[in-house]
Parts: structure tokens; C-alpha cells; sequence
């Protein structure tokens, strides 16, 4: 049991039936975490790292549903449970942080008060136990005295102590896999680094498995173990996250690297993709970066599969860079 | 990068903890929103003593004017300001029974504020129950639930409690009954509007990611959101449930003869108007008048004060 991943995604194809017609925000992806490990899911907006992450949790609203696939949670199947045995497992096993920590607490509601029924809607637990274990978990992420902060509303709190507070809530239960969507991006940079610190310090120290939705290179550059790059509902690439920001293996991913600003290309002119995401309502047949992709040729008509490149490295690409990373320069600033 | 730094600084993260804002006390911050109109602040006021000498009616009124043994007809319209063969003074005259109309109409004020209370406080739960149901589930039983709060709305509701009194017959339960059942879809309406956008907020996604139950997070988070626009409508439906009975009374299908709310005071006197005898229809008018107004002025700040979009 050690050995097998925390959370195993198998082909996951989460679908919206709208009038428009079927949008096929996640078509069949593929992840793993293992205990303690920070895996970074990255991709433009619309490429389905949310609906992953709500997939997940159970949490698909209508007129979205998980239409087949497999995800496994220390091994239990969480697609096909009935809602009952879901709400039991989120929160407890499984929890989950928003980008906006404005948005994400009742602002009518005290901190404690949401805190304690964060954990009493889990276990058969005293007020004052309770109690006990959100000043514990507010003293862990490192919010000072804590005491009058959990008699505190949400509004008297700046954004990156609520986040702080956020991620408490999501400790709680001690969860075997938090999945947070964007959890700084609306926080400014000193605050996300410090976020970043404790989140890194928590998995380790706990064994704690984490996704970390983002669409911010530098952030899971810093953060995450491993990387998977979602492109249109897909993964299109996964590896460790050095390897994959060194040499790219799809051109997607490559074309995503060298869209970020650095300090090195002062004044060059910075590259861009070319064209936009496909509608998810219309996806094209085989590939579905072919329109954007430099390398694209006939064999990208034919749907490529997720291959492994090395033991820890796949992409879902037929002309993928390899060994031919020709030097071109990738350079972002985390690689100090 | 600064992820790793951050790791050498800790002490940036133990500073002294700056001490937490003062908690400004909510209530006292709403008291003062409210005072900030004077007029509301007056019709405030004068609701409040309307209220207690309504239900000290017993206790201070002159006269019981349902005390047979204390009634004579011979007093019968007198003016006001008339003395009785007793010696007492009616400052507000006498009905057509003789009763002292100062009395008739101090009961009649806790007969009808009760009432309206009783049936507002009873349809508020009702329709917030519905309401919030309705914006939580979504779907086929929102349809269905606001499709019934639309026919119930698109017809008057005297017409709907004087339909249901007719069925009914009379009593204060059976009109309490009425007015819930004429009313209950303004609380509905209302509350599945607000409840609708807070449903979309994301605390909700986050209280369900934490494995809350539907109830708890309808009832709990939910509901305490959509308060403000309730207790303005709340308000404003109070003063016309208590209007709705008045009406109800004095079309002669609302209270009996015994427990005489305002309406049926004013249905009294109707009868004298034409010959001058203005004081027994035009006393219970004025008194229904003013609790009305001040409680829609009562209403009308509340809604100022309670919005935060016109919050300076």
C-alpha cells in the first residue's frame, strides 16, 4: 500500500451537456500523486485543470458528469459512488482550496464557527476538542495568536492570512490529497512565497499529497515535485518538474515556457503560440494542437497516445523534441 | 527563487502579530445608520409605542368595551369630548353600541398588529423555506415551486384571502391561515433571488468540498446571506398583512363580531358617515393609517441601511 499512489486518475472524461452540444472539458486524463509529493498541473484557461481538480472532489455540477474513467483514492473508486459516500470523503480524505480566499469563507460566519463544522461534520468530536484542533491547525500554517483570530470574521483578515486560513480549514482532517486551484494567484508575491513555503514544509512533513492547479510556471517551478501540462481536456505532457522545464518533450509545452517573460531575452521579441484553444465543443480530429503546433504534419490527423519517453517521463505527441533539444535557450529565472 | 528563500527568512514571519481590527460592533454601527434618517427614527419610535399601547390595551384602556356591563346603547355616538350619564369623558366619542371608541380602538390595535405579526412571521418562514429550497436544488422543483409563486402572485392577494375566507369561514386562526397562504410567495420570490446568487458564491463550493450536508449549508451559510433583502420584505408585508386583515374585517369576512379589529371598527361607522357622525369610522382609520406608515418608513430605512450597494 506504500508503495501505490495516493490518488490514481485513470482516463478521466468529464462532459458537458449543453445546448450547444457536448464540451469535453476533461477527454481522458491520466495522473498519479504519491504521499507527500506536489504534483503541478499547469495549462491556459479552458484546458480543464479545474474540472479535474472538481472531478476529483465529486463536485461536477450539472449540466457537467463524469462520464467514464477511474479515480482511486488509496486505492477505493470514487467514480460511481453515491453522493452520501462522497460527502463523507470530502473534507475528510480529500480537500480542496479556491483561488479567491475573498470568496471562499461565509463572510457572515466566524472563523471558528466554520471551522468546527468543518470537523464535526466528520467525526462525533466535542465543541471544545474541536476547538482545540482549529487553534492547532491555524498555529500550523502559521497565523499568529490564534485565539483571537478564530473569534475573528473573515472580513477582518487581509487575503493572504484568509488563504492561510483556507488551508487550514482543508487540514483539518488531515487529508490524505488537497487539491488547490490557483490558491495564490490573487495573492502578490511575498505572501505567495510564504504560502508556498508552508504548503512545501506541510507535504513533507505529513506526507500530504497535493495537486497544484496553476497556470503560473514560476509557482510549480518552485513548488511541485512532478509536472502534467493539460492542453484541451488532455495531458499532454508529465514528468518531473525540472526535466519537463528543461526540455520540454511536446511542443505545446515548449511553446508555454517560452511565453514567459525572463530577464535574460530583455528586448526580444517573446514568442507566442500561434492561434488559440480549440472550442471544447468542436474538438478536431487527432491531435488537437496540430492547427497550433510548428511540427505538425499528416500522422497528427491520427489522435496521438500518452507515451513514456523515459521511466518518468510521457507526452502525448508523435513528433515530440527529443534528444533534438537543440540548445534552444529555455531560461526562467527559478532555475538559479 | 523566493519560493526556497523564504525558507532562510522565518523571522519575517514571526513579527509581533499586528493586533486584530476592532471588532466594530455591528449592531451598534446599524443603530446608527438608522438613526441617520429622522424621519425613520421618529416613525421608529412612534411604531414602538404603538406597539406597547396596543399590548397594554388592557391594562391602560379606559373602558372594555366588550364588558357588557359597562356598555350602555344609551351612551350610542356620542362626539367626542362627551361625557357619559356616568360622568367619564369619551375623548374620542362612542360607537353605535355605546363602547367607548378610545377603548374599541386600543383593542382593535392588538387584534390587528397581532394578527399581521403572527401571519408575516409565519409566512417569512414558510416562504424563506420554500424560497431557499427552490434556489438550492435548482432543476425541475425550482421550476415547479416558481411557477406556483407566479400564479399566486399574479393574482391580488385579497382576492386569494377572501377566496380562502369564504371556504374557511371566520376566526383569527382561519385569517392567519389566509394571510400566510396570500403572502408566503413574496418571502419565496425574494428569498430564492438573493439565495441564487449566493448558491454560485464560492464558499458554497467550498462548505461542499468540505463534505458539509445540503441542509446545513442551505440553512447555515446560505440563508444568513440573503437576511437583509428578507427583513426589508418582511417589514413592508407586515404592514400589509395587517392592511389585507383590515380589509378582509371590513368586507365582513374577516374577524367576527367579537375579537373587532380596526377594519371592523371602520366598517362600524360607515353606516353614520352620511349623517356626520364622522368619529366612529375616521378614529380606527387614522390609528390603521399611522401603524401602516411606520412601519413602511420602518421598512424603507431598513432597506437603505441593510444594502450595502448604498452604503457610503
Amino acid at each position: 500500500m506504500s508503495n501505490a499512489p495516493t490518488l490514481q486518475v485513470t482516463d478521466l472524461k468529464t462532459h458537458f451537456f449543453t445546448r450547444a452540444g457536448v464540451a469535453k472539458a476533461v477527454d481522458g486524463v491520466t495522473l498519479s500523486v504519491d504521499r507527500g509529493e506536489v504534483l503541478g498541473l499547469v495549462g491556459e484557461s479552458g484546458s480543464g485543470k479545474t474540472v479535474t481538480g472538481f472531478s476529483i472532489l465529486g463536485l461536477v455540477d450539472h449540466p457537467g458528469r463524469i462520464v467514464s474513467g477511474s479515480i482511486r483514492l488509496n486505492g477505493e473508486e470514487l467514480v460511481g459512488k453515491p453522493e452520501a459516500e462522497l460527502r463523507r470523503i470530502r473534507g475528510r480524505k480529500v480537500a480542496m482550496i479556491f483561488q479567491d480566499p475573498m470568496m471562499t469563507l461565509n463572510p457572515v460566519l466566524r472563523v471558528d464557527t466554520q471551522m468546527i463544522e468543518a470537523i464535526r461534520a466528520h467525526e462525533d468530536v466535542s465543541e471544545d476538542a474541536a476547538r482545540q484542533r482549529s487553534r492547532e491547525a491555524l498555529v500550523r500554517v502559521g497565523i499568529p495568536s490564534p485565539d483571537e483570530r478564530l473569534q475573528s470574521y473573515p472580513h477582518q483578515f487581509s487575503g493572504g492570512m484568509r488563504q492561510r486560513v483556507a488551508i487550514a480549514i482543508a487540514l483539518l482532517n488531515e487529508p490524505d490529497l488537497i487539491v488547490a486551484d490557483e490558491p495564490t494567484t490573487a495573492l502578490d508575491v511575498t505572501i505567495q512565497a510564504q504560502i508556498l513555503y508552508e504548503v512545501q514544509k506541510l507535504c513533507a512533513e505529513t506526507g500530504l499529497a497535493m495537486i497544484w492547479i496553476t497556470h503560473d510556471l514560476a509557482v510549480v517551478g518552485g513548488l511541485a515535485d512532478r509536472l502534467a501540462v493539460m492542453y484541451a481536456g488532455r495531458v499532454v505532457e508529465e514528468g518531473p518538474v525540472d526535466r519537463v522545464l528543461d526540455a520540454p518533450l511536446h511542443p505545446y509545452t515548449h511553446g508555454l515556457i517560452g511565453s514567459v517573460p525572463s530577464h535574460n531575452r530583455r528586448g526580444a521579441r517573446l514568442s507566442q503560440i500561434p492561434g488559440m484553444t480549440p472550442s471544447l465543443l468542436h474538438l478536431p480530429e487527432g491531435c488537437s494542437f496540430a492547427a497550433r503546433c510548428p511540427r505538425a504534419d499528416d500522422a497528427c490527423r491520427v489522435m496521438p497516445q500518452l507515451e513514456r519517453f523515459a521511466p518518468s517521463r510521457a507526452a502525448r505527441c508523435h513528433h515530440p523534441f527529443i534528444a533534438e533539444n537543440d540548445g534552444q535557450e529555455i531560461d526562467l529565472t527559478f532555475n538559479e | 527563487m523566493a519560493v526556497t528563500d523564504a525558507g532562510k527568512q522565518p523571522a519575517a514571519r514571526e513579527i509581533a502579530p499586528l493586533p486584530a481590527p476592532p471588532a466594530e460592533a455591528p449592531l451598534k454601527r446599524f443603530l446608527s445608520d438608522f438613526a441617520a434618517s429622522r424621519l425613520a427614527t421618529g416613525a421608529a419610535l412612534l411604531l414602538a409605542a404603538i406597539i406597547v399601547v396596543a399590548f397594554l390595551s388592557p391594562v391602560i384602556s379606559p373602558q372594555d368595551p366588550y364588558d357588557l356591563a359597562t356598555v350602555s346603547v344609551l351612551d350610542a355616538r356620542l362626539p367626542p369630548g362627551s361625557e357619559n350619564f356616568a360622568g367619564y369623558t369619551h375623548w374620542l366619542g362612542t360607537d353605535g353600541a355605546g363602547r367607548d371608541l378610545l377603548s374599541a380602538i386600543l383593542y382593535g390595535l392588538r387584534i390587528s398588529i397581532s394578527v399581521g405579526l403572527a401571519s408575516g412571521v409565519i409566512a417569512l418562514f414558510v416562504g424563506m423555506a420554500i424560497g431557499l429550497v427552490a434556489a438550492y436544488v435548482g432543476g425541475r422543483t425550482e421550476t415547479l415551486i416558481m411557477r406556483v409563486v407566479d400564479l399566486q402572485l399574479s393574482l391580488p392577494a385579497v382576492l386569494v384571502a377572501l377566496i380562502l375566507l369564504a371556504i374557511l369561514g371566520k376566526g383569527i386562526d382561519k385569517i392567519i391561515i389566509a394571510l400566510v397562504v396570500a403572502q408566503w410567495a413574496y418571502y419565496a420570490r425574494t428569498v430564492r433571488a438573493s439565495a441564487l446568487v449566493e448558491r454560485r458564491c464560492e464558499y458554497v463550493e467550498a462548505a461542499q468540498s468540505l463534505g458539509l450536508s445540503h441542509a446545513r449549508i442551505m440553512f447555515r451559510h446560505i440563508l444568513p446571506n440573503c437576511l437583509a433583502p428578507l427583513i426589508v420584505v418582511g417589514t413592508v408585508q407586515t404592514a400589509h398583512a395587517i392592511a389585507l386583515e383590515a380589509t378582509l374585517s371590513f368586507l365582513g369576512v374577516g374577524l367576527p363580531q367579537t375579537e373587532p379589529s380596526l377594519g371592523l371598527l371602520i366598517a362600524n361607522g360607515f353606516e353614520y358617515m352620511i349623517s356626520g357622525k364622522y368619529w366612529i369610522s375616521v378614529f380606527p382609520g387614522l390609528a390603521l393609517l399611522l401603524t401602516i406608515v411606520s412601519i413602511n418608513m420602518v421598512g424603507d430605512q431598513l432597506r437603505d441601511v441593510l444594502n450595502p450597494r448604498l452604503q457610503k
